[in-house]
């Protein structure tokens, strides 16, 4: 049954976004108040979190597994990185969109697979597509530069041509974290309306859905779509925060990881992305200090515990109220 | 020997079983009838431990048999014969059977003893013995099914709907084994459609309606009065 | 012309290790629907093991003998502690528990071997003379292991009693149970065969390249294409599939990179799943 979504009752929506505004709060005071290093890793967990956000909209809503966003992810870096060292002076506006664009081309490929094949088809298909790209960047070192990838420099945030400056880790933090806060209300204002519900309802049982007489297969290129695209502006913003871009990124690894950020996080609740690649990059943090990179041995365990006894994520008990 | 007892079962949220309450001796025939649907292959079901049982109890020998899983039941003496067969199609009729005969503290003799039995009862089977269980006739996999179920020298046997959708002259052999069985001593709960064959085979019949058991009386008494066959099942 | 014989005999020695690790993926798929992540990781581990026993007292066969009975009982404890409590679940969900112990066996190779590559030493030396091409004894010799073995697994499935527990639980596992077969066990035992098969995998190939901690995913994604493209959880589809792709790539290798030949088998797995999805080898259904 696809339900219409009932009114948030009044003390239940005001509450949520009151936590909402503290959480932001939170997050923009949190470089003035952090050491550098641990600036940088809010920062950098807004971004993994965005990427893991974009994979929810497939997993979580639409019910359709991704092994392959480091795909996504790797090509916005790239359609940046492209931009910025292309074009001269670096521009903020070119680097968006030369990612979204090459994000979004591959998702439109993706997307044919993905109304062809069901579940772990797509999945492993999803892999391997974004294998073949990890081996093409890998080994079109003329253009990609191969193993070691490409350095560039920072665009300057210019608004509307009028004022422009260099960003420093505050202000570069500060745009992230306004590029993330959109970005999330976005999705959650698709996911919530009636073209999110009947993701939902694809989900629970596509056969029903199809049988209604919705056409899953344009529902699915958007979610395809949407889900590539803000994968891709994951992958600008990382490029811009780090200068460079390596085909480490479009390795497997990291789709691997987003689907922990998802499964630990919570799937279909859109914030949960976020708590998990948090909660998933402070072990990584604080157990690396003294396993160096065994780290991923108790964090692997933990995965897999989570996976066994809590399977909803740390925060999946509050899907029901995220998504009311 | 094997007894429900105000059984109830789920579905997911669907309640099909209410308060079931069936009973059936060493060595007897029991019949179980009742139109499409009322939940006479759920009782069965419930017994093999398939269907979730909300309410009641179900005793095997005096044993309760919850908690027991459902690999252990054929060790325990209870076969199933289901209503689509399941036969294992890709696997030979000889393999089918061997998946009853290979039993834990089994001598080869008695292997070759109950395969011969087996044989002679169904001869049409030592014929294909070596054929795919797809291949066969669906009166031929029937036959496999009970012969699979016999192999198992269980003391009751669950059979559901034997006779369905076959060609009167397999029904008449069905008949025929239904007997054989019982002299042997085999307890047997008999699911059926067919009432004449029911009635001819069973001591006793219950009757089922909407997911319980509604009548309870001796095929004698329900021969001479076919009153009460009409009002449930409208024959 | 010299190049497409060595090629030839590349892809089929390739390949024959190759069916092997896919039998063990496509029987633990067949029988339980589990993708099982870690799959190229355990034959990981196997070689290592296999090294090490080599390391410690020379002996070939020993390894091999040592690392399948060891990967076997390890396979059957993760099936019992982690893969166990999720049956009935959404199948995602064992992807991705077999993903994290993919991740914790793969870190746990480094932590205990090191990060240097460790070689198995051929148990079998000399070439062997193809006209007037030189071809290493070992990798034939492989090749054949791999055969016997994969026809030893065939013949315990078709005769065997467990065979036949096994087979009558891939098929219908509500039926197998009726009959007193049980199952959880039949799992598990699964399992462990399948870990073993990738275990002995790892071995065979180790005198090929060496031991490292990353050769099993290599392993894994081909192993995953073979096993689609030869149709899931079919045994004699998936050693067709592994020699068919195992040779597509060595010629591609002769054209382009060996890194880029793997693009080959993608192809073929793509063109596969949009075509004849049930697998290449498999006669279309009705």
């Amino acid at each position: 049954m696809i339900a219409t979504p009932a009114a948030p009752s009044r003390p239940r929506a005001a509450g949520y976004w009151i936590a909402f505004a503290v959480v932001v709060a939170l997050l923009v005071i949190a470089p003035l108040a952090l050491p550098p290093f641990w600036q940088r890793f809010v920062t950098e967990i807004l971004i993994w979190g965005l990427l893991a956000m974009s994979s929810d909209i497939l997993i979580g809503y639409t019910g359709m597994v991704s092994f392959g966003h480091s795909a996504f992810f790797g090509l916005g870096m790239y359609g940046a990185a492209a931009a910025l060292l292309t074009v001269k002076p670096p521009s903020l506006v070119l680097a968006l969109l030369y990612g979204l664009v090459a994000a979004g081309g591959a998702a439109v490929f993706v997307a044919y697979f993905a109304t062809r094949l069901r579940d772990i088809y797509f999945g492993i298909s999803t892999l391997v597509f974004s294998q073949i790209f990890y081996v093409i960047i890998f080994t079109w070192t003329e253009v990609t530069g191969g193993e070691n990838g490409l350095t560039f420099s920072q665009p300057r945030l210019s608004i509307l041509g009028l004022w422009s400056d260099r960003f420093t880790p505050t202000t570069l933090h500060w745009f992230v974290l306004a590029v993330v806060v959109v970005s999330y209300l976005l999705v959650r204002r698709i996911t919530q309306s009636p073209f999110g519900m009947v993701l939902q309802s694809i989900r629970e049982n596509e056969p029903r859905t199809r049988a209604i007489g919705y056409h899953v297969e344009r529902y699915k290129i958007v979610a395809v779509m949407l889900s590539g695209l803000f994968a891709g502006l994951a992958g600008v913003l990382y490029a811009m925060q780090n200068k460079f871009a390596a085909p480490d990124f479009v390795f497997f690894v990291v789709s691997g990881e987003v689907v922990i950020y998802n499964v630990m996080g919570g799937m279909g609740t859109l914030v949960g992305p976020f708590a998990g690649a948090a909660f998933f990059l402070l072990l990584r943090e604080g157990l690396s200090r003294y396993l160096t990179e065994y780290y991923l041995i108790p964090v692997g365990i933990i995965f897999i515990i989570m996976i066994i006894f809590l399977p909803q994520g740390l925060l999946g008990f509050l899907r029901r109220r995220l998504n009311a | 020997m094997l007894i429900l007892e105000n059984v109830d079962a789920h579905y997911g949220k669907a309640h099909v079983l209410h308060g079931v309450s069936i009973e059936v001796r060493a060595g007897e025939v029991v019949g179980l009838l009742g139109r499409n649907g009322v939940g006479k292959t759920t009782t069965l079901k419930a017994i093999m431990g398939m269907a979730r049982r909300t309410g009641g109890r179900i005793t095997f020998e005096g044993r309760d048999l919850q908690g027991v899983p459902p690999h252990g039941l054929a060790g325990r003496g209870i076969a199933w014969v289901p209503e689509e067969r399941r036969i294992f199609r890709l696997l030979t009729v000889l393999e089918n059977l061997r998946t009853g005969l290979d039993r834990p503290g089994i001598t080869p003799a008695r292997r070759d003893a109950l395969l011969e039995k087996v044989y002679a009862y169904f001869p049409i089977l030592r014929e294909r013995r070596n054929q795919a269980g797809g291949t066969l006739s669906g009166g031929e996999q029937q036959m496999l099914a009970i012969a699979r179920a016999m192999v198992l020298e269980p003391k009751i046997i669950l059979l559901d709907e034997p006779t369905e959708g076959l060609m009167p002259r397999m029904v008449a052999q069905i008949q025929e084994i239904v007997h054989a069985l019982h002299r042997d001593g085999v307890a047997i709960l008999l699911v059926e459609q067919n009432v004449p064959l029911t009635l001819d085979a069973a001591g006793r019949v219950y009757i089922m309606e909407k997911g319980t058991v509604r009548h309870h009386a001796s095929a004698a008494e329900l021969r001479a009065d076919q009153r009460v066959i009409h009002e449930y099942l409208g024959v | 012309m010299d190049q497409i014989i060595i090629q030839t005999l590349h892809g089929l020695v390739n390949g024959m290790v190759l069916a092997m690790v896919a039998s063990g993926l496509t029987l633990i798929f067949g029988i339980m629907d589990i993708v099982n992540f870690a799959h190229g990781d355990l034959l990981m581990l196997g070689a290592f093991v296999g090294a090490s026993v080599v390391g410690t007292t020379g002996n070939y066969w020993l390894a091999l003998i040592v690392a399948a009975i060891v990967i076997a009982i390890l396979g059957a404890l993760l099936q019992i502690t982690t893969l166990r409590p999720l049956i009935g679940r959404d199948p995602l969900t064992t992807i991705l528990a077999t993903f994290g112990i993919s991740l914790v066996i793969q870190k746990y190779a480094l932590w205990q071997w090191g990060p240097s590559v460790r070689q198995i030493s051929e148990p079998v030396r000399g070439d062997f003379t193809l006209f007037h091409l030189q071809y290493p004894w070992y990798r034939i010799a492989t090749a054949i292991l791999a055969a016997l073995i994969i026809s030893g697994l065939w013949l315990f499935l078709k005769y065997g009693k467990y065979g036949i527990w096994i087979r009558a639980t891939t098929q219908d596992r509500v039926m197998a149970q009726a009959m007193g077969i049980p199952v959880p066990l039949v799992y598990t035992g699964v399992f462990a065969l399948g870990s073993a098969m990738a275990a002995a995998s790892g071995v065979l190939f180790g005198p090929f390249a060496g031991v490292t901690q990353t050769m099993g995913f290599d392993f894994t994604v081909r192993a995953f294409v073979v096993v689609v493209v030869g149709g899931l959880g079919n045994l004699g589809g998936s050693i067709l599939a592994s020699i068919f792709i195992s040779l597509l790539e060595s010629y591609a290798a002769i054209v382009v990179s060996p890194a880029q030949a793997v693009i080959v088998s993608f192809v073929v797995l793509v063109l596969t799943m949009l075509f004849r999805p049930t697998g290449l080898f498999v006669p279309t259904p009705k």
